[in-house]
């Protein structure tokens, strides 16, 4: 048997005054890994008070978003044993309100999302019989960006977001903007570039790239960023 | 769309043009005065005054402290709006940096002009 060691974030308003960090000791076989989420699923047997969202624990439903060993990841398909460090440091998603232990308030992050209309808008007065035909040429443009499952551990990994996430849509939003400026099918375009032309909504993206480094489903936010900044600049000059 | 007045261009794409622009002017400043300081070993008055008395050094000369104005204005306002939360503190900070920004460029106007 070895002992992993786990230090978890812990916080209860109706309880306690401020924060803390609880330690916790899980005994698993000697050769067994498995995933953060899974650790917490035991961890709570020990301890029921502990809070955190899961739903689907496949990496598909993005509701275990968690900062781990300081990197944002999902808990469910994060390995224990990709962890470095003598014990597992668990915090809820950086920026966001804390609601208790490691569930945030994700409320500013929806907000953001609502505000690139992520939905296709298409003004055709006569619209086909029966689908909207695409090119192949034209739906792979879509790959890459439709894939995104709003678990926010991109945008909550962005200082611009931090500081302004009432006015930077962030990586996430960002990513869905991008997607139906990029669909043959949407004929918005223009008025989704007009909402996005301030100071503050797309520019505040300084291309750290700490949402590519996080983000669980391998996509690139900070590609489709400089796309729709290419988009503006070419409409600009 | 989020609308601001204290920034310095009409729109989000004006400024990243207007603080890229300018960035390249000042890294082409910045090149040439490091190429003249290495090529002139001897450092004299007189070679200072002969580099700066021309029409064309005066011209980019004037074109880089425009730059400076105009980058440290853009640059300046994303830092305060990112780290000064308190809109009056936010706003007394960017008076006395833009203030220093355009007396550094008055000043080098009538540096150049007596030249």
């Amino acid at each position: 048997m070895k002992k992993l060691q786990f230090s978890i974030y812990r916080y209860n308003p109706d309880v306690d005054a401020k924060p803390r960090m609880q330690e916790y000791t899980l005994e698993v076989d000697e050769k067994q890994d498995m995933m953060v989420l899974d650790a917490l699923i035991m961890l709570k047997e020990q301890d029921p008070s502990l809070a955190f969202r899961r739903s689907c624990r496949e990496g598909v439903c993005g509701s275990d978003g968690l900062n781990m060993n300081g990197k944002n990841g999902l808990a469910c398909i994060t390995p224990v044993s990709s962890l470095k460090g003598k014990k597992v440091v668990v915090r809820p998603l950086p920026g966001l309100p804390v609601i208790r232990d490691l569930i945030v308030d994700m409320e500013q992050f929806y907000t953001q999302y609502e505000r690139v209309k992520p939905y296709l808008i298409n003004e055709d007065k006569t619209p086909p019989a029966r689908e909207r035909l695409q090119s192949p040429e034209e739906r792979a443009k879509l790959d890459g960006l439709y894939e995104c499952i709003l678990c926010a551990c991109c945008s909550t990994s962005c200082p611009s977001f931090w500081w302004n996430p009432d006015k930077f849509v962030g990586p996430a939003g960002l990513l869905h903007a991008y997607r139906f400026l990029a669909d043959s099918r949407d004929t918005a375009t223009e008025q989704r570039l007009d909402e996005l032309d301030d100071a503050f909504s797309v520019f505040r993206c300084h291309g750290i790239m700490n949402c590519v480094s996080v983000c669980p489903k391998g996509l690139n936010p900070t590609k489709a960023i400089g796309h729709i900044k290419s988009m503006l600049l070419s409409r600009a000059v | 769309m989020v609308n601001v007045a204290s920034t310095f261009g009409r729109s989000g794409t004006h400024d990243y043009i207007l603080l890229r622009a300018s960035a390249l002017i000042l890294a082409t400043y910045a090149i040439f005065m490091v190429c003249f300081l290495v090529a002139t070993p001897n450092l004299t008055f007189e070679a200072w005054t002969g580099l700066f008395g021309t029409l064309w050094m005066k011209v980019y000369t004037l074109l880089a402290l425009t730059a400076v104005l105009v980058h440290g204005w853009i640059g300046i306002w994303q830092v305060l709006t990112d780290y000064v939360k308190n809109s009056f503190g936010r706003g007394v900070l960017q008076f006395i940096v833009s203030l220093a920004l355009i007396v550094y460029w008055l000043t080098g106007l009538f540096v150049l002009w007596g030249v």
